[in-house]
């Protein structure tokens, strides 16, 4: 991953950017390499990332709806009928 | 046609007339109408379209044709919006419906209630054109193809909202991943179903993120299994190029998973099915949130293993750090041990020094004892020194006393004796040395005797004179001048001649050319060894004369 993305900021990621980031924090991490600091830095931001993507999978929320046309022509939501 | 015969109106006029009833136009035209629609209730028939058009009122009129005949045809507006096939001129199809008239024109005609392509065959050679068409335009091109979201936040569904397709996609997605789907409805067949799904395809496209309909991450169009007319909608143009223009990634989901319909080649992915495209569109969940519990214990696992690697580290390099107490302990022994050695030195070099100088100071002499010493050695002196100087004196008397009386005799003989023998030898000296001269002054003389001129007048040469001076050129030599030649025994005096001016033959002595010559060549080598003197020089001169 390229240090633009390791620098963007881990709210705006999608889940499998911080997932993918996370992944290779583990493996950095599990080499056993790096500075303490640095080793540090990417414990927390593993952490956070971990965090986001619970935050991401804890989004599954089904909500099914049906495109209508408003008076105006323009699309707009109604529920669905699923019967 | 029995019936037919049967049901025709018995005239009054029958009998009158032969056999041969009589009909009105109405009559025969509602006879003949109801006679093709008796025997003509259904059937199929295959032709070319040609002639099509689409009335105002919403029926569609055309003729089918083949090589020998025509037939008008009629598809009523109710039915029109039915067909699972957009008419064309030129489509070969089989039409299903029944034959009746318009007596009004005296035209029988077909009302067609399906219309479908002739022969598979000739369907699938048709959409062989349109896709190689639509891919000559690199519509299907694989870098056109934008990759589908991981984990879409929204789902956009284009399909009929009423059957099983909808609900097979719903069911899949809540089973792996539940999201927000929004469905587009559409009519997946018959007419208007195209025009539909390109509507909705373009208007999930319109819609801006953050609006009050969230735009959908990825698109599904979806249809269930059907004949090929009845997914046909999938493979009109404008469907396709809808799909290929989408900016939101698409999922063609169309019929089963043999059915391949063109907008399958246009999207960004095939489903073979609808609940494919579902499985497709999201992943699992439970297989995310159990990867992402696995990263976390991998993360706090690696971590705890990070420090510990590094403090057993520490602890380790600490094991190999001595104690610094026993350091330090040591050190201190080794102080203490060097202060008690350093304590023990110098007071032996305290005491040693002492008893060096009570020992210098024992024998050191009192000034006063110094001073007795000096005394007693000045009187001893004292005492000596008058009998010394008599001493002295008196020797030096007898040294004069020897030296007046002594005469220098002896040494007056010796010079006596010395200047005879010297008187002796100096008259022989004297001879030998005048002997050696007279014979070096011979050698000498007998030596230029032989180097001078002289001797070359000896050999027949002559040195002419004029003025005083040597004459050595005949130019130089006026008429009647008077010269002088020296022979080797005496000096002639003689006059020049007249025409002495030619150099040779002319000359004073111009019978001794000859010789003159060769000489002159004796003495151009004698002068190498000669050396330099006035003679010689002269006598060359003579020579080039001669």
């Amino acid at each position: 991953m390229s240090e633009q993305t390791s620098e963007k900021d881990i709210t705006e990621m999608n889940f499998e950017e911080a997932l993918e980031e996370l992944k290779q924090i583990v493996t950095r991490l599990e080499k056993g390499e790096g500075r303490l600091d640095e080793a540090i830095d990417a414990y927390e931001r593993g952490a956070r990332l971990k965090a986001h993507c619970e935050l991401k999978l804890r989004e599954a929320q089904a909500k099914i709806e049906k495109i209508g046309m408003g008076p105006d022509g323009t699309p707009q939501t109604e529920p669905l009928d699923q019967n | 046609m029995s019936d037919s015969r049967s049901t025709r109106p018995t005239a009054p006029q029958a009998e009158l007339q032969g056999n041969l009833p009589e009909f009105s136009v109405s009559e025969i035209s509602g006879a003949i109408k109801r006679t093709l629609e008796g025997a003509f209730e259904r059937v199929r028939i295959r032709g070319e379209i040609s002639g099509f058009k689409r009335a105002a009122s919403g029926h569609l009129y055309m003729t089918l044709k083949d090589a020998d005949a025509v037939i008008d045809a009629v598809c009523w507006r109710g039915l029109a919006g039915r067909l699972t096939l957009k008419p064309e001129d030129g489509m070969d199809v089989v039409a299903t419906g029944r034959i009746t008239s318009y007596p009004a024109r005296s035209k029988y005609q077909l009302v067609i209630e399906s219309l479908e392509l002739a022969g598979e065959g000739a369907l699938l050679k048709l959409l062989e054109e349109r896709r190689r068409k639509l891919a000559g335009e690199g519509l299907f091109e694989a870098e056109r193809k934008r990759a589908l979201p991981y984990l879409p936040q929204v789902i956009g569904v284009v399909t009929s909202p009423t059957g099983s397709v909808i609900r097979d996609i719903l069911h899949r997605l809540s089973e792996r991943f539940p999201r927000h789907v929004l469905v587009w409805p559409v009519l997946v067949q018959g007419e208007g179903a195209a025009e539909q799904v390109v509507r909705a395809i373009e208007g999930f496209n319109a819609l801006e993120p953050g609006g009050p309909v969230p735009r959908p991450d990825v698109l599904i169009v979806a249809r269930g299994g059907g004949s090929l007319e009845d997914l046909w909608a999938f493979n009109e143009e404008i469907v396709v190029r809808a799909a290929a223009a989408s900016q939101i990634p698409l999922i063609s989901a169309v019929g089963h998973e043999t059915d391949t319909t063109l907008i399958d080649y246009a999207s960004d992915r095939r489903a073979p099915t609808p609940t494919a495209a579902a499985e497709i569109a999201v992943p699992v969940r439970a297989e995310l949130v159990s990867i992402t519990l696995d990263l976390e214990r991998r993360l706090l696992g690696a971590a705890h293993r990070w420090t510990d690697e590094r403090r057993q580290r520490v602890e380790g390099l600490a094991r190999g750090l001595p104690d610094p107490r026993r350091l330090l302990g040591e050190k201190q022994q080794q102080l203490d041990d060097r202060a008690e050695r350093l304590d023990v030195a110098v007071r032996g070099r305290v005491s040693g020094l002492t008893a060096d100088l009570r020992e210098y100071a024992g024998r050191l002499p009192h000034p006063r004892q110094q001073q007795r010493f000096a005394a007693q050695s000045l009187g001893a002196v004292g005492e000596r020194l008058e009998p010394a100087f008599r001493a002295f004196l008196t020797e030096r008397s007898y040294t004069l006393q020897r030296m007046a009386l002594t005469p220098p005799r002896q040494e007056l003989k010796q010079g006596q004796q010395a200047l005879g023998h010297l008187s002796e030898r100096l008259a022989p000296a004297a001879e030998r040395r005048a002997a050696d001269a007279a014979a070096q002054l011979d050698s000498v003389g007998r030596l230029l005797e032989t180097l001078s001129y002289k001797a070359t007048l000896e050999r027949g040469y002559a040195v002419v004179r004029g003025d005083d001076a040597i004459v050595t050129r005949a130019e130089q030599v006026t008429v009647g001048q008077e010269l002088e030649i020296e022979f080797a025994d005496g000096r002639v005096p003689v006059a020049s001649g007249a025409g002495g001016e030619s150099p040779a033959g002319n000359g004073p002595s111009g019978a001794s050319s000859g010789k003159g010559s060769s000489g002159a060549n004796s003495k151009a080598k004698d002068r190498g060894t000669l050396g330099k003197g006035e003679t010689g020089s002269g006598e060359v001169r003579q020579g080039r004369l001669l």
